[in-house]
């Protein structure tokens, strides 16, 4: 659901901020006095779309918790930039976990919280798409099967970024990665492979489900508010563009981000107990052109002669999640 | 510090990483010109004046407004807007309607009773204005500014120029004018008016003035001689204008022919209407899409039923009739005669073929050179003769209200500079806000403000304004549709998308109101709200691409 109700011009609520909207109205980024959970000097590339996805949820997860938020962290990217031994980025309760126990670690920080009675203090695990799609699925699902007060973030890079680009559960068909070369009639990722961790999510039928971007600020933050009180089981899935395996340019991210969702490839929503309850519309929708031909893990698809035949298919999804979803 | 088993390091904060030696680029702050500022023949800021108008603050976009154009209540109803055309919403959606709200702040203004900010510097030149059309009028007002004595001779009973007679009341209603016209003679403007200058030097001599702007306009009708019977009742548009804008128009009949395609025939017609006249027909050698009149006035007088008339010149005006030759466009588009000839019923013509300018006054001074009707001027506007310069529709340019009031600017401190005995430095010009430098994404979807207009029967019995204004609401939603070209709006988005936080801001987001020396602009002093962090910055080029404004680039690093 697009969190667009304030109409103010001349930069309306795209933008993160707007000096012609009340403090309060403008967003949590827009405030200087916003946590800056995960602080500079950290090691992610230039332009990465992960660390200002995970500054922009913890950011608002502490002001919708007035400041009262434990985070546990898998093993990934996230990680590995934030915290070289021994530095550490976070400006929050931070813990690593393994790469595929963070939905169980976090739920038993939810559980030692119960226990104590401190139910003011809100729980977030994070993990990439590797920690969450493939080697922590089981505890991810388990936690979901039990309910455990735990907001799950997910910032969803569609590959193994740290360890040198291998596909992941999440690779979208025909992306080239260290693992899925572009050879072949079929270059790339395969068609039909990986697995939609919103739908399992909503397949549990946890209270919150929830798609966003780091494209749609206002939106995310919206989310994230809207999650932090909620009770059980919670899941946002955040795309992050990566610069270094998607092969686009660093100040393209947001670009790369927008043009996801624009396209349909990447749809927009919120979930409540497994039902669709809200989507964002597309606001100026573009082919999956705009969104492909601006990244280099798709460049064989341009060159050296254009593969209709595969951008079509690719649309193909597109449409179908438009549809879906009704995104227009 | 005792430490737990293997542990060797104190825990510490990313903070002592400076992830800035990764940059190749950096990313810098700057300011583009925008188009609107860019076409301004008067050189206004409009880009600047908007910004403060978005929040609320009319006094400090008025003030930022005045600086260089003192009758916004005038421009902003009778200029032609090249800043609209140039504007660069145009490609997204419509123009930001810039004139309606100058008109808003100009009539604000005199409601409000504002007045000019005091002097700029002390100095203290004796200088006459011959003439108070809009340029003789503006640059009046930054003469005075500058703090100079000025004087200014009109022939006329009235100040004004052509703003008062040539411009009918029902595009500039007089109360504006008046107000406008009055708060510059209230600076401490001596005026005499009915005073015709036959002598410059003498004037100047007897005056004891040390500079002398000439601003005398074109008063003058252009005369083609055309073959009329003794009966005929011919006569030129400027004096039909003159006499309906000084309460003494001629009777011109039931049906009026106007000769001529610009501005001035199309307000003959109108006029000629409103003052009784059935049926008023524009005859025009070429055809409508070739005539110089501004799209808008056509527009208005095709609503009031002016009659158009291409491709036809006349012939002979004859008794109660009109004997025109149809023309033809030849392959260059230039109109030929076809030997076809028709009569049109007309009680009188009236000629609107252009204007020239007056040069009797500097006749004795031999120094001061003209060609094609007009004064020639040096790159300091200063005549042969010095001392004594020129500006306005009298010199060689672009003839309009906005520009003559660019003139009087530009002329005033050319003056200033000559007894002073320095030169006008020409500033540097900031390279254009192209569109291709602005991120459009974050713009609010938002069509244009449309502007009522008076309602036909009204505008064929009175000199009512016919084009009204914007409310507060309205006008405060147009200036809002500024996309800010070139320059930072205060969208934080800099600030909210650096992965690296390094962007921060140094301004109080939540000051309101006026930010800066109280006229409400924000980067007058150099101040920006958001500065780069150098340690930090690692250089990806988000904050630049995310700009909706383009008022960041990415710099090479000097290694």
């Amino acid at each position: 659901m697009s969190r667009n109700g304030v109409r103010f011009f001349q930069v309306g609520s795209f933008a993160v901020g707007n000096r012609l909207l009340d403090p309060e109205d403008r967003t949590v980024q827009a405030d200087e006095q916003r946590s800056n959970s995960l602080t500079s000097g950290h090691r992610a590339c230039q332009g990465c779309g992960e660390a200002l996805g995970a500054r922009y949820v913890l950011d608002a997860a502490m002001r919708a918790s007035n400041g009262k938020v434990v985070v546990a962290n898998a093993t990934g990217c996230l990680e590995v930039f934030s915290t070289p031994y021994p530095e550490s980025s976070w400006r929050v309760p931070w813990m690593h976990s393994l790469f595929g126990n963070v939905a169980a670690v976090a739920s038993g920080i939810a559980a030692a919280l119960a226990v104590q009675g401190r139910d003011g203090v809100r729980v977030v695990a994070q993990a990439g798409d590797g920690g969450t799609v493939d080697i922590g699925i089981g505890c991810l699902s388990g936690m979901f099967e039990r309910n455990d007060d735990v907001l799950f973030v997910c910032y969803d890079n569609q590959a193994y970024m740290n360890t040198g680009v291998q596909r992941s559960g999440s690779t979208p068909p025909s992306a080239r990665t260290a693992t899925t070369d572009a050879v072949g009639s079929e270059p790339g990722a395969s068609f039909g492979q990986g697995k939609d961790v919103p739908a399992i999510a909503r397949a549990h039928g946890v209270p919150y489900v929830a798609t966003a971007t780091i494209a749609d600020l206002r939106d995310l933050e919206g989310k994230i508010e809207k999650a932090i009180p909620m009770r059980g089981s919670r899941y946002v899935h955040v795309l992050v563009p990566c610069p270094l395996g998607w092969g686009s340019a660093p100040a393209d991210t947001i670009r790369v981000a927008r043009a996801a969702t624009e396209c349909g490839l990447f749809p927009v929503y919120e979930a409540e107990r497994g039902e669709v309850v809200g989507v964002t519309r597309i606001r100026r929708k573009v082919g999956v052109d705009e969104y492909l031909s601006i990244q280099g893990r798709f460049s064989h698809l341009y060159s050296p002669v254009r593969r209709a035949d595969v951008i079509d298919r690719i649309q193909k999804i597109a449409d179908s999640n438009i549809r879906r979803f009704r995104l227009e | 510090m005792r430490h737990p088993f293997a542990i060797t390091l104190d825990v510490a904060s990313s903070l002592a990483n400076k992830t800035g030696g990764w940059r190749v680029e950096r990313p810098v702050f700057v300011d583009r010109l925008p188009p609107c500022n860019d076409a301004c023949p008067s050189g206004e800021d409009v880009q600047g004046w908007l910004y403060a108008a978005e929040s609320g603050d009319y006094k400090g976009a008025w003030r930022r407004l005045v600086r260089d154009n003192p009758m916004p209540a005038t421009t902003g109803r009778v200029c032609f807007r090249p800043c609209e055309t140039a504007c660069n919403r145009v490609q997204v959606d419509e123009a930001v309607g810039i004139r309606s709200v100058e008109r808003f702040l100009g009539d604000h203004a005199i409601g409000e009773g504002w007045s000019f900010p005091g002097r700029m510097s002390t100095a203290s030149g004796n200088v006459l204005v011959v003439g108070s059309g809009p340029c003789g009028l503006s640059a009046a007002y930054h003469l005075r500014r500058a703090g100079h004595r000025v004087t200014i001779y009109e022939t006329s009973a009235s100040l004004g120029g052509m703003l008062r007679y040539g411009i009918p009341a029902y595009r500039l209603p007089r109360s504006v004018l008046n107000a406008e016209v009055r708060r510059i003679v209230d600076m401490g403007v001596t005026v005499e008016t009915r005073h015709r200058v036959d002598d410059v030097l003498a004037a100047r001599e007897d005056g004891r003035f040390d500079a002398v702007l000439l601003a005398l306009g074109a008063p003058l009708a252009h005369h083609v001689p055309i073959p009329a019977v003794d009966s005929a009742y011919v006569l030129d548009a400027l004096s039909y204008l003159h006499g309906a804008a000084s309460g003494h128009p001629p009777q011109l009949g039931r049906c009026v022919a106007v000769y001529g395609g610009g501005d001035t025939a199309l307000d003959a017609a109108r006029t000629a209407l409103r003052l009784g006249a059935e049926e008023a027909v524009v005859v025009y050698r070429r055809t409508g899409s070739q005539m110089p009149a501004n799209s808008e006035e056509y527009e208005q007088a095709l609503a009031e039923g002016v009659q158009m008339h291409w491709l036809s010149t006349v012939a002979r005006a004859g008794d109660g009739e009109l004997l025109v030759e149809r023309m033809e466009l030849d392959d260059t588009g230039f109109p030929q005669p076809t030997g076809v000839f028709e009569t049109l019923e007309a009680n009188a013509l009236v000629l609107a073929l252009g204007e020239e300018t007056d040069l009797s006054s500097v006749d004795r001074a031999i120094d001061i050179h003209s060609s094609d009707g007009v004064i020639d001027i040096g790159p300091t506007m200063m005549t042969g003769h010095p001392g004594i310069f020129a500006g306005g529709d009298v010199v060689a340019g672009e003839r309009s209200v906005t520009a003559a009031i660019g003139n009087g600017k530009k002329v005033a401190r050319q003056i200033g500079a000559w007894l002073s005995g320095e030169n006008v430095s020409a500033g540097s010009r900031h390279p254009l806000a192209e569109l291709s430098s602005l991120n459009t994404w974050y713009y609010a979807d938002a069509p244009r403000t449309v502007q009522a207009e008076l309602e036909r029967a009204r505008r064929l019995t009175t000199f009512d304004e016919v084009v009204a204004g914007l409310n507060e609401t309205d006008a405060l939603f147009e200036a809002r549709r500024c996309m800010s070209c070139g320059s930072c709006l205060e969208c934080a988005n800099c600030f909210g998308m650096c992965p690296d936080n390094a962007v921060h801001r140094v301004l109080d987001p939540l000051a309101k109101g006026p930010l800066a020396g109280g006229d409400g602009v924000l980067r007058a002093g150099g101040v920006r709200p958001f500065a780069f962090d150098y340690d930090y910055c690692k250089g990806c080029g988000i904050c630049v691409s995310e700009c909706p404004s383009g008022a960041i680039v990415m710099e090479p690093e000097v290694i």
